[in-house]
């Protein structure tokens, strides 16, 4: 795997890091629940390797 | 417990029932093997990867398929899936492996060329994963792919793709456009390391002839054609005016534009000894005004849309309720190619090719491309290769 690549994962895991954090101390917003898990999807599946 | 955690577990079991759901078929789909039967004409089978060691291990790496003669003549490679969301190419591709028979000369024939797009799905378009031919023992399931590799095996993009060796700006989307990355090199982004073997099989094994095969648009202008720079236009004007007078279809010839770097037409000419041609017939199913992406449509290419602008004159091919069948364009690229090697073979007969068991376009419209297929179930297991 090229160094960029790897680079690229590790930033896909900080953002996704974040989002998770996010989503973690989210009290009160529904709406911000949910589109935190839906940012979240494609850096999941990226970073299970499946699309 | 309290409401709000409540809402959160209630929001991360939903997104992992969604995650897992879609992840699975998206999983399934990449790791999906087409069962190609090589026929008696097939003497072997090697990877791209011995042309090029660079794409050892990766998703790039894909099977070569040689159709060797008992008597030596001229060589030709097939090249199909250059974009897998093209899959006439693809099939004509596998009806040649598991049907022709080389007399005389060497027929290569790479079917899955950018094996990691036919691994990969058109996010946003709603293309089915799958497709299905019926077959007489049943139906043959094949995977239906993007026109770029997949991210997962080259991956970032750049912001724009700069062309190697002419330094031509391209679109950045075209680094996994194994149509603009010729004539590659071997240690470039992954899609120049996939044209960089080819171009490496073309210079070891001396080929004369290099046939693309892809499909087009309707409503794009180089559709329905041979497209073929100075050095091959002599071949494709009398292949296209041979296969309009004795079979009776279209396929006209298109110049390869200079000054457009990276296509196969352009830049296995310039830097091989190899007459390279690019087959382009209409799919209807990749026109962007048509009704919903089926499999339906993929393969009768029977759209209302397209028929209306067709009455408007909108389009580039002749169109009626008929469509456009898989049959049509897979016929009309077996006939293209066995012209292309005759009149090549007639203009040079110390090098020329003789190939027989490739069904013209008549026979494919009659009986369907399923027909030409055999069963893998009842083939001898090392005539087999997964694809």
């Amino acid at each position: 795997m090229p160094v960029i690549m790897i680079l690229y994962y590790l930033i896909t895991v900080f953002l996704a890091a974040l989002l998770v954090w996010n989503f973690l101390i989210e009290k009160k917003k529904t709406e911000d629940l949910v589109h935190y898990l839906l940012v979240l999807i494609p850096l999941v599946l990226r970073l299970l390797r499946v699309k | 417990m309290k409401r709000p955690v409540l809402s959160k577990a209630v929001l991360a079991i939903l997104f992992i029932v969604f995650l897992v759901h879609g992840g699975l078929r998206l999983h399934r789909h990449r790791h999906f093997d087409i069962s190609v039967v090589a026929g008696p004409g097939v003497s072997r089978v090697v990877q791209l990867s011995d042309f090029g060691p660079g794409l050892r291990g990766t998703m790039a790496d894909t099977k070569v398929y040689f159709l060797e003669g008992a008597e030596p003549g001229g060589k030709a490679i097939l090249l199909a899936n250059t974009h897998a969301n093209e899959p006439e190419g693809l099939l004509a591709a596998l009806l040649i492996i598991e049907n022709a028979m080389v007399e005389k000369g060497t027929l290569i024939v790479i079917p899955q060329f950018n094996h990691s797009a036919s691994r990969n799905t058109r996010p946003g378009d709603g293309y089915p994963l799958y497709f299905e031919i019926p077959t007489d023992w049943g139906s043959k399931r094949f995977r239906m792919g993007n026109r770029d590799a997949s991210p997962l095996d080259q991956w970032p993009d750049p912001d724009v793709y700069i062309h190697y060796p002419d330094r031509q700006l391209l679109s950045y989307i075209d680094a996994r456009n194994v149509n603009r990355t010729w004539p590659g090199r071997p240690n470039g982004p992954l899609m120049e390391k996939v044209t960089f073997a080819a171009m490496e099989i073309m210079r070891r094994e001396k080929l004369d002839l290099a046939i693309d095969i892809h499909g087009a648009e309707t409503m794009f202008p180089v559709t329905n054609c041979i497209v073929a720079p100075e050095k091959s236009n002599r071949i494709a004007t009398i292949a296209a005016l041979t296969v309009k007078a004795k079979e009776g279809f279209d396929s006209h010839v298109e110049p390869s534009p200079m000054g457009f770097r990276g296509l196969s037409h352009r830049e296995i000419g310039d830097y091989s000894d190899t007459l390279p041609f690019l087959l382009e017939a209409p799919i209807p199913f990749l026109d962007q005004p048509t009704g919903p992406k089926t499999e339906k449509l993929l393969l009768d290419g029977k759209d209302p849309f397209l028929l209306s602008l067709a009455r408007k004159k909108k389009l580039f091919v002749p169109y009626d309720e008929s469509g456009w069948p898989l049959e049509k364009r897979v016929g009309q690229h077996c006939s293209v190619i066995l012209e292309i090697l005759n009149q090549y073979s007639k203009k040079n007969p110390e090098r020329s090719l003789l190939v027989r068991g490739i069904p013209r376009f008549a026979e494919v419209l009659r009986d369907g491309v399923g027909h030409f297929f055999h069963n893998p179930a009842a083939a001898p297991n090392d005539r087999i290769y997964s694809n």
